[in-house]
Formats: structure tokens, C-alpha cells, sequence
């Protein structure tokens, strides 16, 4: 199988303080892999090199093949890279249906379009509502994002990166602030992504990953300690130590 | 009246939207003395409108939106002293472009910026042209101001009269004009991918939205429009002084748009109305102290009117039909 997405020795230091270190990363077509490890590894910063946010120190990242280390964020996002935040990023004051049309409206080409009312742009109402309908929250389309429930509101935020139609999806923590009775309903929305996108989930919440990911990259201090199935990782002795060290600095 | 833009709303026309035009019609024949004041309100309501485009819509704050009204009546009035281009409609045209493209110019520079910076910024173009039409004596008259301004009848036919009939319906007509392509623009997908930036432009950017140049987009349609307003007030004064530049002008029309209501559209007809009038009859009843009433409406306002006038004007409403039900 190829890569979708492809880091080679990607390093990010802040002065003094390396947060990544030629961290070399390949995710498989269609993979569900997820990305672990104890706080402060490095994991968001890793996504945030991914998708444009950070420039990375050194390195460089492939989406599809293609060399996108230059390249902006939107640049990205136009060649197939969605993501969800760790923490809500949402137009918390507009509605449900705009928080997701937004987007679908960038991927049609229309988002720019000066003259026709929005409401009058169908194909994007149709798209946006029929992806909040895969994701059983089609009947609050018309509320304000802000007077959502918070589960919801985790639920929003990859309905926003599914309207990009990526090949690749990164989810930074999904279940984040989420009361494990309602992470159940993220757990569900994420199994009924497409088989064709690659996930990368970044997640603190061990029972998701076990059940979630079919390869699972652990990340300490900003290198890459092992990669392997769930089983391997489960069964990896270093793991252990490095989740069972910090526990014991708790 | 508060309204909803995006891919749920309804842009059909509303009722309470013919008002203002249904008023204005009527001002022109109830109270022909007051016409050269209604076309000064039809001026700065023009400004207003583009002002609440890129505050209101896309969260630009700005201290220097003076800087393309200025810019807009000096070049109608340089064109009718110095070139003699007398013809309005020309007029008009030229000093839109022309500040349209003052507005693509710094907005490529400012909106590069946030925040503090940004602002800063605005303020620095806007005392620039204030200081450059200072020094440029021979082309603006500096601190005399521009005299000798001549305008054409409109379209050879309608000469501009001492009672300001012309002017008011003039400017009547131009706001009309700006109001239907501002209402265009804000329910389009343009403005909805507007109001996105202004409520998150980190996920504007995760969606791969071109943030930066939408902004600046609006920042030249804003800019032109701006000097399509000071055009008018040249043609409609038939003189331009320096007082249409720089942070004074800049920051009353914020202070009008903050009164009428921001980012509602019609706070931008609401403020300068009650603006210009109360000024009107302050400065007369009290000429000395005059600015004191316009601080204490501000202060009223800020204080216990969130959402300006308008904003008082909707949670009526809703107390009445809350009532009623």
C-alpha cells in the first residue's frame, strides 16, 4: 500500500526545547492509525506541522506524493488534508448548518461567490445537511452551535472536517471534555467514516484507540518510540514503562 | 430585526425594510427645509454602511475607514476645481476607484496584521492622508480647504439647486444603491465566509478558506464605497476642507455605527440619524457643549445597549410578542 502522508525527519525545536525529532511517520491509504503517548510528547505539535499551522524546524511532509512542506494551510486542505481541533473551533454564534456548509461551500468553489444568496447555493445546503444526518444531528441544523451540548458540539467538529471530503483525516483528541457516556456516540460516528479515508487520531482515552485504530505510532519527547498493531503496542515493554513512569510521578 | 445571514436564512424582503426608504421619500416632501442636512445624513449613511461591511460582517476594526471618505472627496473635488471634469456621474465613478484602489493598497498591508497592530495601522494611513492633504497645497488648498468646486447637472438635465432637492435625491439614490449590493454581498457565500472569519478565522483557515484575501476583497469594496460617500459630500458642499480626513471623522462614524447598532445593517441608517440630528440641534441649543450630549448618548449606549438602538428596538420586540403569547 502507499502513503497518503509521509513525514521524513521531521524536527521542531523552540529554541533550546525540541518538541519534535526527525520523527519519521507514514500513514497507509484508508489506515485508522492512531498516534499516542504521555503529555507533552509532542502530539499536537505534530499535527499542527502537519496541517500548516507550525513550519517545522527541519523535514519534510508528502501528502499524496507531493512535497507540502511550503505549502499553506489552505493549500492543504485543497489537496485533501481535514482536521479536527483537541479544543472546539467552531462559529460558535452561527448555526449548525453554516458551521459545515462553510466548508462544503470552499470545496465547490462557491465560497467567494458574491451574487446569489447563500440559501439559494442548494447543492451545498443538501451536502452539509446529509453529512449532519450520517451523523445523527441533522435536526439541530437550524440551532446556534453555542446552544448545543458540549458531546454534540465534538460531534460538529468532524462533520466540518468530513464536509472537506479529505483523504486524509486528523482527529486531535475527538473525545476530549466529552462524559464517556456520549464518547460512545463519537465512537459510532467515527466508524461510519468512509473506508477510503486515512485517520490519524491523536487520543488520550485508551479503551477509543484499542477499539478505534489498527496501528497505533507512540510518541515521547518528541521521537517516535515504536509503531505496531494494537497488540504489539498493548504487549511493548517500553510502553509500558513510559505510561507506568508517569503514573507513578501522579 | 436583528438578522440571520447564512445558508438558513431568509433574504427575501422584510417589511421593516421598505422603512427607511418609505421615510426618506416622504422627508423629501414633508420637510423641504431640512434637505441639505437629509442629503448630509444620506452621506454618511452611504459611509456607515460600508463601514458596518468589514466591522460589523468581516471584523475589521478600524480607526482610519476616514482616510478613503477623504481620500473619495478630494479626488471629486480636485476633479471639478483643478481638471475640470465637471460631470457627477464621472465624479463618482473615478472616486470610488480610486479609493477602491487606496483600500486594496493598505489593506494588502494592514490585514497582514491583528489586533492592536491592526489598528494602529488604520489610525497611521488615516493621519497620513490627513498630513499629505495638509501639505499638497496646491492640489487640495491645505488648511483653506478646496474652493471653486464645480458640478455639472446630473446627467445634463438635473442642476444641483439651493434648496438641495438635487443633492438629496442624489444621494438618496446612491445609498439605495449601496444598500442593495451591501445586502447582496452579506448574503451571499462571500459574506457567510465573512461572518466565519470574524467568529474563528484559525478554522476559516483549517477549512482551507483564503482567509487573507477575502479580507482584502472587502476591505476594497468597503474602501470604495467609503469614497463614493465623501464624492457625494463634495458634489453636495461644492467644497472639501481637511475635517473629512483623519482619526476625527474616522472615529465619529464609529461612534454612529456603535449608536445605530454594528453588524445589522440597518444600524448604519439608524446611527447617523440620530447622530447628525442631535448634533444638529445640540450645536444649536448649546453651542459649547454640544459634544457633551453626543458622549452621554455613547456612554448610555455601550453601557446598557449592547447592539446600539436597533439592538433596544429588537428586545421590545421580543418583550411584545413574548407578551402576546
Amino acid at each position: 500500500m502507499s502513503a497518503v502522508l509521509e513525514t521524513r525527519q521531521l524536527c521542531k525545536s523552540f529554541g533550546a526545547l525540541t518538541v519534535a525529532e526527525k520523527i519519521d511517520f507514514r500513514l497507509e491509504a484508508g489506515a485508522r492509525h492512531a498516534l499516542i503517548g504521555p503529555n507533552g510528547a509532542g502530539k499536537t505539535t505534530f499535527v499542527n506541522m502537519l496541517t500548516g499551522r507550525l513550519a517545522p524546524t527541519s523535514g519534510q511532509i508528502f501528502l499524496a506524493g507531493q512535497d507540502v512542506t511550503r505549502l499553506p494551510q489552505s493549500g492543504r486542505v485543497k489537496q485533501g488534508l481535514g482536521r479536527t481541533f483537541q479544543i472546539n473551533t467552531l462559529f460558535r454564534n452561527m448555526s449548525v448548518m453554516d458551521n459545515v456548509a462553510l466548508g462544503v461551500a470552499e470545496r465547490h468553489g462557491v465560497a467567494g461567490s458574491m451574487w446569489r444568496p447563500a440559501a439559494a447555493h442548494r447543492a451545498v445546503r443538501d451536502e452539509a445537511l446529509a453529512l449532519l444526518d450520517t451523523l445523527g444531528i441533522a435536526d439541530d441544523a437550524g440551532k446556534r452551535v453555542i446552544d448545543l451540548p458540549y458531546g454534540k458540539q465534538r460531534l460538529v467538529e468532524i462533520a466540518i472536517a468530513l464536509g472537506l471530503q479529505p483523504k486524509v483525516l486528523l482527529l486531535d483528541e475527538p473525545a476530549a471534555g466529552v462524559p464517556s457516556m456520549e464518547s460512545e456516540r463519537i465512537l459510532q460516528a467515527l466508524d461510519t467514516m468512509p473506508k477510503d479515508i486515512a485517520i490519524l487520531i491523536i487520543e488520550h482515552d485508551m479503551d477509543l484507540v484499542f477499539r478505534f485504530a489498527k496501528r497505533i505510532t507512540v510518541l515521547v519527547q518528541g521521537e517516535v518510540l515504536c509503531e505496531g498493531t494494537p497488540d504489539e503496542i498493548a504487549a511493548d515493554k517500553r510502553v509500558h514503562q513510559v505510561y507506568l513512569g508517569e503514573q507513578n510521578d501522579d | 430585526m436583528s438578522r440571520d445571514v447564512g445558508y438558513n436564512a431568509d433574504h427575501g424582503l422584510r417589511w421593516t425594510e421598505c422603512l427607511p426608504w418609505i421615510a426618506a421619500v416622504a422627508v423629501f416632501f414633508v420637510l423641504p427645509d431640512y434637505l441639505s442636512l437629509g442629503a448630509r445624513v444620506l452621506t454618511y449613511i452611504l459611509f456607515a454602511l460600508s463601514l458596518d461591511l468589514i466591522l460589523g460582517y468581516a471584523g475589521i476594526i478600524t480607526l482610519g475607514h476616514a482616510a478613503f471618505f477623504g481620500f473619495g472627496a478630494y479626488v471629486t473635488g480636485i476633479m471639478a476645481a483643478k481638471m475640470g471634469i465637471t460631470d457627477p456621474i464621472i465624479q463618482l465613478f473615478v472616486s470610488g476607484v480610486a479609493a477602491g484602489l487606496l483600500g486594496l493598497i493598505t489593506g494588502a498591508v494592514i490585514l497582514r496584521t491583528h489586533g492592536l497592530t491592526q489598528l494602529m495601522l488604520t489610525l497611521a494611513i488615516a493621519a497620513l492622508c490627513l498630513e499629505i492633504a495638509n501639505k499638497a497645497t496646491l492640489l487640495t488648498g491645505g488648511a483653506d480647504g478646496l474652493s471653486g468646486v464645480v458640478i455639472a447637472p446630473i446627467l445634463g438635465q438635473f442642476k444641483f439647486d439651493l434648496y438641495g432637492k438635487t443633492a438629496y435625491l442624489w444621494c438618496l439614490t446612491m445609498v439605495f444603491g449601496g444598500w442593495w449590493l451591501i445586502r447582496r454581498l452579506i448574503y451571499s457565500p462571500f459574506g457567510v465566509a465573512l461572518t466565519g472569519i470574524r467568529e474563528n478565522s484559525t478554522r476559516m483557515h483549517a477549512i482551507g478558506a483564503p482567509v487573507y484575501w477575502r479580507l482584502v476583497v472587502v476591505y476594497t469594496i468597503s474602501a470604495a464605497i467609503a469614497g463614493v460617500a465623501g464624492a457625494l459630500l463634495t458634489q453636495t458642499n461644492q467644497f472639501v476642507g481637511l475635517n473629512v480626513l483623519g482619526f476625527e471623522p474616522s472615529g465619529e462614524l464609529l461612534v454612529m455605527l456603535i449608536l445605530g447598532g454594528v453588524g445589522r445593517l440597518y444600524g448604519a441608517f439608524v446611527g447617523p440619524l440620530v447622530f447628525l440630528i442631535a448634533q444638529d440641534y445640540l450645536a444649536k441649543q448649546f453651542p459649547e457643549y454640544w459634544y457633551f450630549g453626543i458622549g452621554l448618548m455613547l456612554v448610555i449606549v455601550v453601557l446598557f445597549a449592547r447592539g446600539g438602538i436597533l439592538g433596544i428596538i429588537d428586545r421590545l420586540v421580543d418583550r411584545f410578542k413574548a407578551k402576546k403569547a
